[in-house]
């Protein structure tokens, strides 16, 4: 009895001390992690360097790629994928808008995921960056020569693209599952019948290894659950895929309940492999539906949209021993397989605890059909037997989980608001880091692949509350770096994102930087609309559309004067940058445009469309601040009534 | 005379790397051009160092009014100087073997020297002339005119060798391989000279 109270006499000494201490260095602590003391020498990237890491942070619901660069968390560009983007013509010019049709029609907008970088033998490689649109099921795949979409790819009998866009280790598939299933084929019918009805298909894109060029080589119908995140295996298990699922409880209303009632729910292993053997053979079935494949011709820089009318659709039961259920507790949310391929870690976001499963131990269950029942005739593994370990009471909420080099994973955790790190084996808990707040993905460049730099950490958070100066209800998400060398991690920035960065992809800033196009070659130009010499400069009528083949050099355009406009007229301005030089572009903008400017890099033509409404005498001007001369470089264009005679006349530097 | 014939014969051979190599060499660098542009000048011709620094030099002259840099038909140095060189080439090879076999005397390699300095400070003239006219003769519509400190135009001729900073650009103006293989080749000749002195001499003393 003496001893308790000399026990809880010192406990309260110790926190009066420590509340001391919280009064003045409470916020500081906070920020700091309380240990990284020159942490700002080692982001600082002085005036004039190069970050060491490129880093790809989806933009969430503006639906583009933000580029940043590691450690220092400076934005280098926003890349547009899936969204208009009226600071450069993305979506806006005739070149670029059919890379935003889908079956719906033109969506100018979407929801960008989860970037993923290309991979040979499992190794990051730096030839695309792939991401996914969960609204509009699409994947884009953008080149990192000239960092640019370079093309689209709808994905049919899908909604919510949310466990994609995630690769195999040649970069033989892209992969995209749907997070809500749906009626396939849509039709018309009650909600309530959604149990057993519905499907959630998983998406196999084949990617050509010289082009990039993608296209869907078969579609998994998988059983109405919720396909929530996917990965790879990697290594050993390469040639699977795992999926994690929610809602195996097929709910169709107030998900938040009746979606976490099962305690377990499934993570999909599927042998690719064996299902690409099965479809070479002829396997699988021709199935109508709709959906827009776009491409960006990088001669050209002209896209164009085809409607595909039938996809390949497979039956999991077509193709047995292709597909197994992994039971994992409670709603697993990220999927992630350790470098080695041996674990599949279910991150069951309403456990306490984190659930590996061994690749070695699910074959062997295969083998010796351990079963534990089956859901809609795909066998159910029994959980005791594919069990690697369990990370006991890392955290609540577990959501995504990344590795470094070493042998360790790196697991985040939304409702604790913290990053755990662990040992891959002993299942040992050996840090932990409080994140602001409420982190979602953690990414470690290539943390995702066989070959992970294991330098930085970056948490993505997404909630911000006071962490910037404030800015109205509406806030920035925040992401927050962290260096992962040393046996506990340091907190060394914070630094905003655009939209919502759920997930990222960083790479060696060698691996790409020096192959970074300056300026497109103008003899390589193949718009069909291109205007290559001044001698071709011409303006042609054709009903009330009118062409207009225009180059620019600093500091003017050819032609600036422009009469015999009309209004009514439909006026493309074909505009060919004839500089050759980098870092020399030129905008375009017209009075009254309803659309929006265009940038045209160094040997490129875009073509933005004018409808003048109203008689008079209306400016265009370079947008782009390109040379001393630039305020000078405008031009006149005459828009005469309706019925006027006065015929096309243009020029430039005449009297 | 043997080992001056050689050396005499190798010094001329030097000089054939003109015609693979570039004689001189002007960089222009400026904040705005980390990565400087550049032009080598080859006895046949003016090349970028980068394949469109050229269009890219004379795009920036025109705000200043110069010319734009010479194709290579329109100048007739491009056609002379490849000749002169090779001319010079033959004739130095051909007093080697003649010196190697010891039918003449080495004061022919001296004179060989002193009739290519001759040609090259000629040569050096007519490219400073035309650097003269290239800076200096501008259009009087030039959308900029700058004056010097005393009122009087601003010209832009380039150093003939060296640096100088013109407006934002700093200005290096110097040999390249093809000069340096040149001037190799005239050191070595001029040596030749006083191996084939020694050799003659050593000759005589027996």
């Amino acid at each position: 009895m003496k001893k308790t109270i000399q026990y809880l006499f010192s406990l309260v000494l110790i926190a009066g001390l420590v509340s001391c201490n919280n009064g003045d260095n409470q916020k500081k602590l906070r920020g700091q992690g309380g240990l990284a003391t020159n942490a700002a020498e080692r982001v600082y990237v002085a005036p004039g360097e190069h970050d060491e890491y490129y880093g790809f942070f989806s933009g969430g619901f503006s639906g583009q790629l933000g580029v940043y660069g590691l450690p220092s968390g400076r934005l280098l560009k926003v890349l547009p994928v899936f969204s208009q983007n009226p600071e450069n013509g993305w979506g806006y010019t005739e070149e670029t808008k059919p890379m935003l049709n889908t079956s719906f029609g033109f969506v100018p907008w979407d929801d960008s995921h989860h970037p993923d970088i290309s991979q040979t033998d499992g190794v990051l490689d730096g030839r695309w960056i792939f991401i996914n649109g969960n609204n509009t099921p699409r994947i884009a795949r953008i080149g990192l020569e000239t960092f640019k979409t370079e093309e689209i790819i709808e994905i049919p009998n899908s909604a919510g693209n949310h466990s994609s866009s995630f690769i195999t280790e040649n970069t033989e598939y892209v992969v995209a599952g749907t997070r809500f299933s749906i009626p396939v084929p849509q039709r018309d019918m009650s909600i309530k019948e959604y149990k057993g009805n519905f499907k959630g298909a998983l998406t196999f894109i084949s990617v050509d290894q010289e082009t990039g060029r993608m296209a869907i080589k078969f579609q998994l119908m998988m059983p109405g659950f919720n396909y929530d995140l996917s990965h790879p295996g990697r290594d050993k298990s390469h040639g699977w895929f795992f999926f994690t699922t929610y809602n195996t409880e097929e709910s169709h209303t107030l998900l938040e309940v009746n979606a976490s009632q099962n305690d377990k729910d499934f993570i999909a292993a599927v042998n690719w492999k064996k299902i690409e053997e099965y479809v070479n053979n002829g396997g699988g079935k021709m199935t109508p539906t709709r959906y827009a494949h776009n491409v960006m011709d990088m001669d050209s820089h002209v896209a164009t949209s085809t409607i595909i009318e039938e996809v390949l659709t497979v039956d999991p039961l077509d193709v047995p021993g292709a597909v197994f259920f992994l039971p994992t507790p409670k709603s697993p949310h990220g999927c992630d397989v350790d470098p080695t391929g041996e674990y599949i870690i279910g991150n069951g976001k309403l456990s306490a605890d984190l659930t590996v499963h061994s690749f070695t131990k699910m074959l062997d269950a295969i083998e010796n059909e351990k079963f534990d029942g089956e859901a809609y005739g795909i066998p159910i593994l029994n959980f005791e037997d594919i069990l690697a370990g369990v990370v006991k009471q890392p955290g609540l909420g577990p959501l995504h989980t990344e590795f470094d080099d070493k042998g360790n994973a790196y697991t985040t955790f939304f409702i604790s608001s913290e990053v755990v790190k662990w040992k891959v084996g002993t299942w040992e808990v050996l840090d932990r880091q409080p994140v602001f707040y409420s982190v979602g993905h953690g990414m470690i460049p290539g943390g995702n692949s066989r070959k992970p730099f294991g330098k930085y950490f970056v948490a993505m958070n997404k909630i911000t509350k006071d962490r910037y100066l404030p800015t109205g209800p509406e806030l920035t998400h925040s992401a927050q770096l962290f260096d992962i060398t040393g046996d506990k991690m340091e907190l060394l920035l914070d630094f905003p994102t655009i939209g919502e960065p759920h997930y990222a992809a960083a790479i060696p800033a060698e691996i790409i930087k020096d192959k970074s196009k300056q300026f497109y070659r103008l003899s390589d130009n193949k718009h069909p609309h291109a205007t290559l010499k001044s001698s071709d400069v011409r303006i042609e009528r054709n009903g009330k559309e009118v062409h207009v083949y225009m180059t620019i050099i600093r500091s003017h355009f050819n032609p600036d004067n422009i009469e015999g406009i009309k209004v009514g007229d439909k006026v493309y301005f074909h505009v060919t940058n004839l500089e050759q030089d980098f870092d020399v572009p030129h905008g375009f903008a017209t009075i009254g445009a309803n659309n929006a400017e265009m940038l045209i890099m160094p040997g490129a033509t875009e073509t933005l469309v004018w409808e003048p409404k109203q008689v008079g005498v209306w400016p265009f001007y370079c947008t782009d601040f390109c040379s001393a001369l630039h305020q000078e470089m405008q031009g006149y264009v005459r828009v005469s009534p309706a019925d006027s005679n006065l015929p096309l006349s243009w020029s430039v530097g005449e009297d | 005379m043997k080992k001056a014939g050689i050396l005499m014969i190798i010094g001329s051979l030097l000089l054939l790397g003109l015609f693979k190599f570039p004689l001189w060499n002007i960089m222009l660098g400026a904040p705005q051009y980390p990565d400087p542009l550049g032009m080598n000048i080859y006895i046949n011709g003016i090349e970028g160092v980068k394949e469109f620094d050229i269009q890219n030099i004379d795009n920036l002259n025109h705000y200043i009014g110069m010319k734009t840099i010479p194709k290579n038909h329109e100048m007739w140095e491009f056609e002379v100087f490849p000749k002169v060189i090779l001319g010079m080439v033959i004739l130095g090879v051909l007093l080697g073997i003649i010196g190697f076999l010891g039918k003449i005397s080495y004061k022919w390699f001296l004179g060989w020297l002193i009739l290519m300095s001759v040609l090259g400070i000629l040569g050096m003239y007519d490219f400073n002339l035309w650097l003269i006219d290239y800076g200096s003769n501008l259009d009087p519509n030039a959308i900029m005119k700058y004056t010097q400190p005393d009122g009087s135009p601003m010209t832009y001729k380039p150093p003939l060798i060296g640096y100088q900073k013109m407006l934002n650009f700093d200005v290096d103006s110097w040999p390249a391989m093809g000069g340096y293989m040149m001037f190799a080749g005239m050191a070595l000749v001029f040596v030749s000279f006083f191996v084939g002195k020694s050799e003659y001499k050593s000759l005589k003393d027996r």
